[in-house]
């Protein structure tokens, strides 16, 4: 146990004291913030296979909260709880308390499909539908059924200006997206997520798949986007949370181990687990 | 040699050469591109066979006039030459006979003869012979001599009659199409008429007899009206038609074979003749492509073994249509279920190996089954729920175009199950959680994203049906192929798909003109040509549908493929 972290130094089986540390950051960047998240116990197993263990924590409100740890330790898996994406998998069972705004998603008389549009996600690899530009971005207000030409031209606009792609696009919004490249296709699937107007943006390693100058485009669209939205991200990359998030979430084998301050965790982790994979002795 | 010895390679060393080569794979590769290039040799040679013996049978070739040592002359197209087995004396000088198309079946009995060489005095290739294709017994090769119209002679000699014959036979052409007009367009309208006035008739007697009580004979006497001047018009019409064939029929020529025989031919029955040792190359190709036109659009005749296919093309397209029609949205909708709804376990793995079991099941099984459950059970109730007033002919409860589709349709829906299966495994998972996270439902992300997705591999399973369906004959043959059709299953008259009609199908025309034909020597060639055609619509069929997918896939194109 280091004793220079006494806040977040609670024994890990004393869930009481944990709770309290670690939701309840002593000071949040914006102090109006609500909380836009909140897990309690969550808990949840593939079938015999137990993947999350107890996360407890509150997302701010128009923040970006980075979660990192090594890969297989459940982060996105609890991104996926988020929107309820872990229903599409087989054998999935979630049991604890996962509230967006004041609603439970796991009761049993939430819409799932309400959810997800109050929780839009990116994901890793950038998946445009093999469709034109502008139907992939009006793609999930067609599905809510607007058919308005001049809604629909307005939320597209809209959306890939704030995706910071209009100008690249503007022109040729008829060409298929599969056409753009690797780091245009993601802003697209931004452009798509966000013109449903959600809440929360869920973004699972958005840049893994991307080259540098694409990453720090897509970075510094996470920051403008926080104006509007919350947006969780779940990345491998520790320069990359540092530099775009605000809080920070380690998680280790299912575990939320540490979770604070983005600063504070990478300068003065609580956990001995937080300072060795942050310093890279493992992971 | 000493610092190799210094330096072994494991393994190398020891290794006889032919182990090593086996090792190297080097036989594998001869063995699989061995494997291909028999594959590949073998369609193609049968291709080629087809395509040879299938085109060269519309060729004008020249006529040989043999006259042999016993006096005998014949005359005829050569169609092949070959040596005569002799086992009892093999040192001897091989001998040699050829086969003549004689034509002539009416006098000469066969249509064919082989002659020895040996036997032949002399031989030639007479200008003035002509190659006649007529009505009945095949071609006649002979010259004309006289040409009469009742009592009164037109031309007399070889030159003179040979000349009037090409405007005879554009009149005789004239004169089959005018009666066909008048029996089949204005009689067979009369009929029509005639026969549904009948089944009305009939519906009111059936209706008296149910309700006693009610009074038919306004109606009947409205009907009965109608029918009196029906059968009236059909009797102007038939006096109309006795007309235009006696007028035609006048007309004879008198034709003298190699042999000297006379045979008089009515001009009406005259179809094409030709010159064939005068003719330049540009005058037979001329008559290699109208034959040819003839063959596609063309009705047949003489028991299918001459004449045109049209009706098996036609009927071969539109079943091919139809099951495709019936297979694919069904084929589609149960990969839908299997794939995307059911829970993947037991049950859905016994139905897969079910479905993948059906595709192996002999399609004559398939047939029978048509025969039982759709003719017999739906057909038939069909019938008496809402054509009874036509039985005890049955309308649908007999073979027809539409039990024949059904039946294929049964047939190749485990290949479109099977296709369509794979097709949307092969959809990325992540375009559908694209989907999902923009709040899309299951039915809306397959509906528009994974359906659309999975098209061209759908269409991969249409071709593979299409295939199979268009070169199916037996269960056809119980479920409404018949050998000549009188009526298309698309006509003029309402409703204009006729899918209780039988039909015609070049698969079984195969059949029948090489297997069942009176004469399958001279149909022989028949086959070819109809073998070539059924080849080339399959493959036509399947170009427009891999037309269709290519450009699917290119619309559809995701990074994941």
């Amino acid at each position: 146990m280091p004793p220079h972290a006494p806040a977040l130094a609670a024994p890990p089986d004393s869930k009481d004291v944990r709770i309290h540390t670690a939701v309840r950051p002593r000071d949040t960047p914006r102090e109006a913030a609500l909380n836009a998240i909140e897990l309690r116990e969550v808990n949840l197993s593939y079938g015999e296979n137990h993947v999350l263990h107890d996360i407890t924590m509150d997302i701010g409100e128009k923040q970006v909260t980075a979660f990192i740890g090594p890969s297989g330790c459940g982060k996105s898996t609890l991104l996926r709880c988020l929107n309820r994406m872990n229903d599409l998998i087989d054998g999935v069972r979630v049991s604890g308390g996962v509230k967006v705004k004041g609603q439970d998603l796991y009761a049993p008389d939430t819409d799932v499909i309400e959810v997800r549009r109050r929780v839009g996600m990116v994901f890793q690899k950038s998946n445009p539908f093999p469709k034109s530009i502008y139907e992939n971005v009006v793609y999930g207000l067609r599905i809510a059924g607007i058919r308005d030409r001049s809604t629909l031209d307005e939320a597209c606009e809209r959306s890939l200006r704030a995706a910071a792609l209009w100008d690249e696009v503007k022109d040729r919004l008829d060409e298929s997206g599969l056409s753009l490249s690797g780091g245009q296709q993601q802003r697209l699937c931004i452009a798509r997520a966000i013109a449903v107007e959600p809440e929360i943006v869920l973004m699972d390693e958005p840049c893994s798949a991307l080259d540098p100058i694409a990453t720090l485009k897509i970075e510094e669209l996470i920051y403008s986007l926080k104006e509007r939205y919350t947006i969780v991200t779940v990345t491998h990359n520790l320069q990359q949370a540092a530099r775009v998030s605000d809080m920070t979430a380690f998680f280790w084998l299912g575990k939320l181990i540490e979770y604070g301050k983005t600063p504070e965790v990478f300068t003065r982790p609580g956990e001995k687990l937080t300072e060795d994979y942050i310093t890279g002795r493992f992971g | 040699m000493t610092g190799q010895r210094a330096t072994p390679r494991v393994g190398a060393t020891h290794a006889s050469p032919l182990r090593r080569l086996l090792q190297r794979g080097d036989p594998f590769v001869w063995l699989t591109g061995s494997a291909l290039g028999i594959c590949l040799l073998m369609i193609a040679g049968l291709v080629a066979i087809v395509l040879t013996k299938g085109l060269g049978f519309f060729w004008p070739g020249q006529l040989l006039q043999v006259a042999l040592t016993d006096g005998r002359v014949f005359l005829g197209e050569v169609v092949t030459r070959e040596t005569i087995p002799d086992p009892d004396r093999p040192d001897r000088r091989p001998r040699h006979r050829i086969q003549l198309h004689v034509g002539n079946r009416d006098l000469y009995g066969a249509d064919f003869k082989w002659i020895d060489e040996d036997d032949i005095a002399r031989s030639g290739y007479p200008l003035d012979a002509l190659y006649v294709e007529r009505r009945e017994y095949g071609p006649l090769l002979a010259t004309p001599q006289l040409v009469k119209r009742g009592e009164q002679t037109l031309a007399q000699g070889a030159g003179a009659a040979t000349q009037m014959l090409d405007g005879l036979v554009r009149q005789a052409a004239r004169d089959r199409q005018a009666i066909s007009q008048i029996e089949k367009g204005e009689i067979g309208a009369i009929n029509y008429e005639i026969e549904r006035l009948r089944l009305r008739t009939r519906r009111l007697e059936l209706l008296a007899a149910r309700e006693p009580g009610r009074d038919v004979s306004a109606a009947r006497a409205v009907i009965d009206q109608a029918a009196t001047t029906a059968q009236r018009r059909y009797q102007g019409k038939q006096q109309e038609l006795e007309g235009v064939v006696a007028a035609a029929s006048s007309t004879y020529v008198t034709f003298v074979t190699a042999e000297g025989a006379h045979k008089e031919l009515r001009a009406l029955d005259l179809f094409r003749a030709y010159a064939a040792n005068r003719l330049s190359w540009w005058a037979r190709a001329r008559i290699y492509f109208a034959r040819l036109w003839e063959f596609l659009s063309g009705e047949p005749r003489e028991s299918n073994t001459e004449g045109g296919v049209f009706p098996a093309i036609f009927g071969t397209v539109m079943m091919v249509i139809l099951m495709s029609l019936m297979a694919v949205p069904f084929g589609v909708v149960a990969a839908l279920y299997l794939r995307e709804y059911a829970r993947q376990g037991l049950l859905v793995r016994l139905v897969r190996i079910a479905v993948n079991n059906l595709a192996g099941v002999p399609s004559i099984v398939f047939g029978v089954f048509g025969l039982g459950f759709f003719i017999y059970t739906v057909g038939g109730s069909i019938d008496r729920w809402f054509f009874s007033e036509s039985l005890p002919t049955p309308t649908f409860g007999t073979g027809g175009i539409l039990w024949a589709s059904l039946t294929l349709a049964l047939l190749t829906v485990p290949v479109v199950i099977v296709a369509a299966e794979e097709a949307l495994a092969a959809v990325p998972r992540s375009m559908r959680e694209a989907s999902y996270a923009t709040g899309a439902t299951k039915f809306q992300t397959i509906l528009r994203v994974v359906l659309p997705a999975a098209a061209p591999g759908i269409l991969t399973g249409l071709i593979l049906a299409m295939a199979r369906g268009a070169g199916e004959v037996a269960p056809l043959m119980i479920t409404g192929v018949v050998k000549l059709a009188p009526e298309l299953p698309l006509d003029a008259h309402f409703p204009f798909f006729h899918l209780d009609r039988k039909f015609m199908h070049l698969g079984f025309h195969i059949y029948d003109v090489g297997f069942q034909s009176p004469n399958v020597e001279a149909a022989k060639p028949m086959v070819y040509a109809t073998t070539l055609l059924l080849l080339l619509i399959v493959v036509l069929l399947n170009l427009t549908a891999i037309l269709v997918r290519n450009r699917l896939r290119k619309k559809f194109q995701t990074s994941a493929f």
